[in-house]
């Protein structure tokens, strides 16, 4: 499948999710059980996606997992995305760091 | 009256564009890791301009999914803008005619969305557009040098960097559990349902696009049995 049928497909359908509600509805959405389940989308969504999927973001599963356990941390303190975002791959590569330091001594 | 001019939706965009930058940056790698070429990831950046939706289309591309499966990938995880555009079309003023409304939509974006819902009076179209062009800008160039930095950089900064795009999402998710029940329990829904289809063998029929999608809709769709959101009028009461 060429790569840019998928793009098209890809921002063809972004762009109508985007634009129709915009143009068309202009009513509120008043269904709790609807509107409920937008809300928790983006959220079921973007857990759905990040685990276990970020424990093989790094190429190993110890330096991956110590970017986890940062991100954790920072976000239940509340920093912002891209403090949370930098922390996590600072420990995941000084975490690769430590670990291959630890194979040349032994 | 308050007239929000064109400078003023610059001055508001300059943090979502720095955060764009250090995010897309990820994905520009995570692009280049897949095979792509630094052009076709800015591409993928300047047309779609959303991170989720992006990381997964490339997991549909990469393991060569069906079209369809890449449609509906992206109605999933990108349903969340229909709402999003359906809150700021109550909010735009006179000046959006049809045109400037299929315009200014094509870059409403989480953050984008939350600083003009977050605006005391109606959104003119200036406001808007001064809004969206450094964010899609830099999201597209941040892509750009991602990419190309991911042909350059030496193995284990690139490898770091992979985790930046999911440190973002944790960061997204985290601190909106933490203020209610209900989505911390669809969170550990989504994520259990999740690793289920990762790690038993029955499941493994199952791509990963649609296990997303089978995630994200399960996991709502009982939270919003289970847990249904007070509407915007019950939280005013409060």
């Amino acid at each position: 499948m060429s790569t840019m049928i998928y793009i098209a497909v890809m921002a063809g359908v972004t762009y109508l999710i985007r634009m129709l509600p915009n143009v068309i509805f202009r009513k509120k959405i008043t269904s709790p059980l609807i509107k409920s389940f937008l809300y928790y989308v983006p959220y079921a969504t973007l857990g759905a996606m990040t685990i276990p999927a970020i424990l093989y973001s790094t190429g190993d599963i110890i330096t991956a997992a110590a970017g986890l356990t940062v991100a954790v941390i920072l976000s239940l303190k509340e920093r912002s995305l891209i403090e949370v975002a930098v922390s996590a791959c600072a420990a995941a590569y000084i975490t690769g760091l430590l670990l291959r330091l630890t194979e040349i001594v032994h | 009256m308050n007239r929000l001019r064109f400078t003023d939706g610059i001055r508001d965009s300059i943090p979502i564009a720095l955060g764009y930058l250090s995010v897309s940056f990820g994905f520009g790698i995570m692009a280049s890791g897949a095979g792509l070429s630094p052009l076709t990831a800015a591409l993928i950046s300047l047309c779609n301009v959303t991170s989720a939706g992006q990381v997964a289309g490339l997991s549909v591309m990469t393991a060569g999914g069906t079209l369809f499966e890449m449609a509906l990938t992206q109605l999933v995880i990108n349903m969340r803008y229909a709402l999003m555009s359906l809150s700021l079309s109550q909010k735009m003023d006179k000046s959006f005619t049809i045109p400037h409304r299929l315009a200014s939509s094509f870059f409403i974006t989480d953050e984008i969305f939350a600083v003009a819902a977050g605006k005391s009076c109606d959104i003119n179209k200036k406001y808007m557009y001064g809004l969206g062009i450094l964010p899609v800008l830099s999201w597209t160039s941040g892509t750009l040098l991602g990419a190309v930095a991911g042909e350059l950089l030496p193995e284990a900064v690139k490898n770091a960097l992979g985790i930046a795009i999911y440190g973002m999402f944790v960061a997204i998710v985290i601190p909106a559990s933490k203020k209610s029940a209900g989505t911390a329990a669809v969170v550990a829904a989504a994520v259990a349902i999740s690793c289920a289809m990762k790690y038993i063998p029955a499941f493994s029929f199952i791509s990963p696009g649609f296990a997303v999608i089978i995630c994200a809709v399960a996991a709502a769709l009982a939270g919003a049995v289970f847990f249904p959101v007070p509407s915007s009028d019950d939280k005013e009461a409060e």
